[in-house]
């Protein structure tokens, strides 16, 4: 396989072809906040808060699907980027209704890291402060949309790593949504093995177990790149 | 030097922050000795905000009629404003209800479709405050200066803000310690 050589905030690094510049930072050391990419299953450039700069090309490219190439210059942190990720993450707060203080997910939330990551100590964006829904008819799992940042990472887990295609994404736009089977409540779908995999995926309080109260949900990230590995890898204990 | 001329104000938040405000606990003691608490639920008796304020810890949410006159004429006569906690930041549970949709809304499902005993609306002109239709953070209605997040934000978080204030110099305001949400 060939390999590609490349800079990455002035770090000269070689990789292999066909590897995302994401790979090629961590392989440099250099961080990029991310919240839709979780190591195990495909990325598909949702958050947009990943965005590079390339030397030569003048739009910001998402670390986690752009593909590295020879010769590349590739800047993560110019002061640009901090602006547009903060806009981000201060857009995601106003889409949805974050009470963090009330979540399952306090102190624990993907999205709260990155907003401390990024600096954000408030919306400059108004609060939308949408209707949405909550839905607790599974046995052992509820959704609640109202945290629901719309990164995919449940209905690619539940594709990609357990099979059962539980989830997907309904309608356009500002009224899209997660949407479990058929649009029926998730406990009424017949392909959910209850393996919990996407509440593990889930960055944010959005999908959680019931009887978890404010701040209980403790995330267990290393399972699923536990799961990955096993299959890939044939590695069967941690 | 005159001391600096310091308040509190408390609108729709639950006191919370001011009691984590308490919980400074002797740091109070060197508080008190740089400061002149001109206006304070917990720190003074006046009832109307006095002109010239120095520093001003917003506590809670723009809610109503009354929290909106009074954040106003705190604005006028402040030099720095801190929007003091989740509520005053985000708007955070206050705003649950705005997901109703107006305040008639609001009132109905509280007052008349929750109220077991003589369901009816409250309507006291001039003694209980209208609700606004919208509950919105402080910043969305008046300039504010510095941001201290937090539900409540910790006596240590507090301190940490407060503390450079009294030198003349400006808080930083990063990192998990100064401004995590909830
Ligand atoms: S999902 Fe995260 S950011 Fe949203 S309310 Fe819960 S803890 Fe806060
Ligand atoms: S519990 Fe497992 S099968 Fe059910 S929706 Fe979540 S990931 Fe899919
Ligand atoms: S439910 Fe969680 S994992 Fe699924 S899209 Fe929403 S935030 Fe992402
Ligand atoms: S991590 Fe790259 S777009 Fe979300």
């Amino acid at each position: 396989m060939s390999v590609k050589t490349l800079t990455i905030d002035g770090t000269a690094i070689a990789i292999e072809e066909g590897a995302t510049i994401l790979q090629a930072a961590k392989e440099a050391g250099v961080p990029i906040p991310t919240l839709c990419h979780l190591e195990g299953v495909s990325d598909v450039g949702a958050c947009r808060l990943c965005l590079v700069e390339v030397k030569g090309i003048n739009k910001l490219l998402p670390a986690c699907v752009t593909e590295v190439a020879e010769g590349m210059n590739i800047q993560t942190n110019t002061e640009k980027l901090q602006t547009y990720r903060r806009m981000t993450v201060e857009l995601l707060f106003a889409e949805g209704n974050h009470v963090c203080s009330v979540c399952v997910a306090n102190n624990n939330c993907e999205l709260q890291d990155v907003a401390v990551q990024v600096g954000m100590d408030h919306s400059r964006f108004t609060y939308r402060f949408p209707d949405r829904g909550v839905d607790i008819s599974h046995k052992q799992f509820g959704i609640d949309h109202n945290r629901c940042i719309l990164c995919t990472r449940c209905v690619r887990v539940c594709d990609e790593v357990e099979g059962a295609h539980v989830w997907d994404v309904a309608q356009r736009g500002a009224a899209c949504y997660i949407v479990s089977g058929l649009n029926q409540p998730w406990g009424e779908v017949d392909a959910c093995t209850s393996c919990g995999k996407c509440v593990d995926a889930c960055p944010t309080g959005a999908i959680f177990r019931k009887g978890d109260t404010t701040a209980e949900k403790v995330g267990d990230r290393a399972k699923l790149e536990f799961l990955v590995t096993a299959r890939e890898q044939q590695q069967w204990t941690r | 030097m005159d001391k600096i001329k310091f308040a509190t104000v408390w609108l729709a938040g639950c006191s919370g922050c001011h009691m984590s405000f308490l919980d400074l606990d002797e740091w109070l003691i060197d508080l008190a000795a740089a400061v002149d608490v001109v206006f304070s639920p917990v720190g003074c008796d006046l009832k109307t905000y006095p002109e010239g304020v120095d520093v001003c810890l917003v506590e809670g949410a723009i809610a109503n009629q009354e929290n909106l006159e009074l954040i106003y004429d705190v604005r006028r006569k402040t030099k720095l404003l801190i929007s003091f906690g989740d509520c005053a930041v985000t708007a955070n549970v206050p705003a649950m209800r705005n997901m109703l949709g107006s305040s008639s809304a609001v009132l109905k499902r509280a007052y008349l479709e929750l109220g077991d005993v003589t369901p009816q609306l409250p309507d006291e002109p001039g003694i209980v405050p209208e609700l606004l239709d919208r509950v919105v953070p402080v910043h969305e209605v008046v300039p504010v200066d510095i941001f201290m997040p937090g539900c409540p934000p910790s006596a240590d978080r507090i301190r940490a803000t407060l503390e450079p204030l009294l030198k003349g110099e400006m808080p930083v305001m990063e990192g998990r310690s100064m401004i995590k949400f909830g």
